[in-house]
């Protein structure tokens, strides 16, 4: 029920006690029909999941060493070994997009998981119409990326829209939010902020509630108040939460594709006139999409492949050591 | 796709929860070992949106606390009420200062003029067909894996396991290059539904959550009872599995149903404008130099509505398994 340390689940063969073993202290193994019986029940998810995305995982290893090009008969099976990754390293545009990802991923997942500690924190009380407040924190989540985009779209537009318009009350110019990087940046941010906020919120509050009371009550007597409370009790408890969401939101981030495709009106997949905000996914979308450069396009999604696994081994050595310290 | 399933698959913090085996009264205490007060019932904890009164030692909110949250709320519901607005002016309106902030009285009509344009009858039913299609065979893949690895014995079970939980974390859609080949030139399928619901009719996080949920509710004195009885495990997963599966595979359905109705990369790959979901119809609505954002909003509420009727009538289920997916599963 509680949140414990973040490491894998640890599978340890044997490692079933508790309720099962009263029942298997005879020696004798509840019969369970057939040897293979579990094999098939389990079967459906492993088949499916090999076929629809290992093997396409592995697949793309495979195409990115090709030319493949719809634009070139015949170019399926030309084996052109390390040149689409020898390309990929001196193309500009991938550096770009790499970049804008890692910075929209920062601006939005920084101020995101501040905010929904926050409201988890504001939550976290004894509230008159709790299900009211939780479902109004969490209508974002259910809409989609793009109904989202295109609202925010609508709420960013230079000359009527309402931000633009809140802006000028407060005696500023109209920015231009579809181009400049800081601009385009933020209002793709923005979007994404909307959307999780809430979902994050609910996350860290089921969290903070299975932190044992007597902890607040020792700290009041020793005088701590609410924001010490939160500082030294609710945050060190929430550690491993903190890490699960910010693994999460960083594979989020660094697969974004919806928000920045859908905001550039032109659908061309450029993110924007100079490519202010076009992310890495969105990148290799539109060399598959719109230039059928498969062969270069499947090296771009296998480097970005590795770049998230390894992002996420360095997450979970970190968590480890951040545990280890404990 | 572009954040979602990986996202809203993931809502499992790896070992944050009880370890393979830690059941029962195990699965309630705290790191530190305080035993919480437990719950009546593992099936009363999936129906409950959380866990009682607050046990926090402050009192009850003050002024501040309830008017930042009222606050929130408004931020939080402010666009969906805006894209009402917009959607129910005329196009001249929403250049118009300072901006209309009532609902005006064109809704229905942009309503059908989206219907027209946008091929929704269609994106409506397309979207209902493979959502339902999907959810339906992620609860099945997921009981009765979810079962396997919960209650039977096997070789190779926790390792297998440990790779189910190691696929959440991948980013296997970033396959997409070749899963479109495969189920265009291999299969025939463009422009058909069968290719956006084939690649999601099973969910590692489903499979986990499942077997994270049957570990502690599924006694294994019931199984044990069967077996007696001579029942096959088809018949032990019809009669005893599922009936003890159904809230948790009631939240795990609304989790994937949500999911795959949000979902826009892959059936925009797949699908176009012939034959369209909701999102791949929403994205053709509002491409163009000029955009009539009264239209394009139009269909933002369209495709949004549905899941909002979904969810102020389940949201205290859906609130509920984001937050046992986060503490518990």
């Amino acid at each position: 029920m509680t949140p414990s340390a973040p490491a894998p689940p640890s599978v340890r063969p044997g490692g079933v006690p508790g309720r099962r073993a009263p029942a298997l202290r005879g020696g004798r193994a509840p019969r369970q029909g057939s040897v293979l019986t579990p094999y098939a029940l389990v079967s459906p998810f492993f088949l499916c999941f090999a076929v629809f995305s290992l093997f396409p995982l592995a697949f793309t290893g495979y195409v990115s060493l090709t030319g493949w090009n719809t634009r070139r008969e015949g170019s399926e099976a030309t084996f052109v070994g390390l040149e689409n990754y020898r390309h990929l390293v001196a193309d500009p545009d991938a550096w770009n997009a790499l970049r804008n990802t890692i910075g929209i991923g920062m601006l939005s997942a920084v101020p995101q998981l501040l905010l929904a500690l926050w409201i988890a924190h504001l939550l976290n009380g004894r509230l008159r119409g709790r299900l009211f407040v939780r479902m109004g924190v969490l209508v974002p989540y259910i809409t989609s990326v793009a109904s989202v985009a295109i609202i925010f779209n609508g709420l960013f537009a230079r000359d009527f829209g309402p931000v633009n318009w809140l802006l000028g009350l407060a005696g500023c110019d109209p920015v231009d939010w579809h181009s400049g990087l800081l601009p385009s940046w933020t209002a793709v941010s923005v979007m994404v902020i909307w959307r999780w906020t809430g979902y994050n919120a609910l996350i860290y509050l089921a969290a903070m509630q299975a932190i044992p009371p007597e902890l607040y009550e020792a700290a009041a007597i020793d005088g701590a108040g609410g924001w010490r409370q939160f500082l030294h009790i609710t945050i060190p408890s929430l550690r491993p939460t903190i890490i699960f969401t910010v693994i999460v939101s960083t594979i989020g981030s660094m697969q974004l594709f919806g928000e920045p495709y859908l905001f550039d009106l032109t659908r061309n997949a450029n993110g924007g006139a100079a490519r202010e905000y076009q992310t890495f996914v969105l990148y290799i979308y539109q060399q598959f999409w719109f230039n059928g450069r498969y062969g270069y396009a499947s090296a771009l999604a296998w480097a970005l492949f590795l770049i998230i696994v390894v992002i996420v081994l360095v997450n979970l050595v970190l968590a480890r050591r951040v545990r280890g310290e404990d | 796709m572009s954040r979602p399933p990986a996202h809203g698959e993931l809502d499992v913090p790896f070992g944050v929860g009880p370890r393979p085996g830690r059941s029962g009264t195990g699965a309630d205490r705290s790191p530190e070992g305080h035993a919480s007060p437990r719950e009546p019932s593992a099936l009363r904890r999936f129906s409950r949106s959380g866990r009682g009164p607050s046990r926090r030692v402050r009192g009850g909110p003050g002024l501040a606390t309830r008017l930042l949250l009222g606050l929130v709320i408004v931020m939080s519901a402010f666009p969906l009420y805006w894209s009402v607005v917009v959607a129910s002016h005329d196009q001249a309106a929403i250049s118009h200062y300072p901006p209309v902030v009532l609902p005006g009285p064109h809704l229905w009509e942009h309503v059908r003029t989206a219907f027209e344009q946008a091929n929704f009858a269609k994106a409506l039913w397309n979207s209902a067909v493979v959502c339902g299609v999907i959810t339906l065979a992620v609860l099945l893949t997921s009981t009765l894996a979810g079962f396997a690895f919960a209650r039977l014995r096997f070789r190779g079970r926790d390792a297998m396991l440990g790779f189910v939980v190691a696929t959440m974390l991948v980013p296997t859609q970033l396959g997409v290059i070749p899963l479109y080949i495969m189920v265009t030139r291999w299969f025939g399928w463009a422009n058909d539904l069968r290719a956006v619901i084939l690649p999601a009719v099973v969910s590692a996080f489903g499979v986990f959550f499942m077997r994270q949920y049957l570990v502690t509710a599924l006694p294994m004195e019931l199984l044990e009872a069967a077996r007696i009885d001579g029942a096959s495990t088809l018949r032990i997963y019809r009669s005893v599995v599922l009936p003890v599966a159904r809230p948790a595979a009631a939240v795990l359905g609304l989790l994937t149903f949500i999911t795959a109705w949000n979902d826009l990369f892959w059936p925009l790959i797949v699908l176009n404008s012939e034959n369209p979901t909701v999102q791949v119809a929403i994205s053709s609505l509002a491409a163009g130099v000029t955009v009539d954002y009264s239209l394009t909003l139009t269909g933002a509420v369209i495709g949004t509505g549905p899941m909002l009727i979904v969810f102020l009538l389940l949201g205290r289920q859906i609130i509920g398994g984001i937050m046992q997916g986060a503490v518990k599963a």
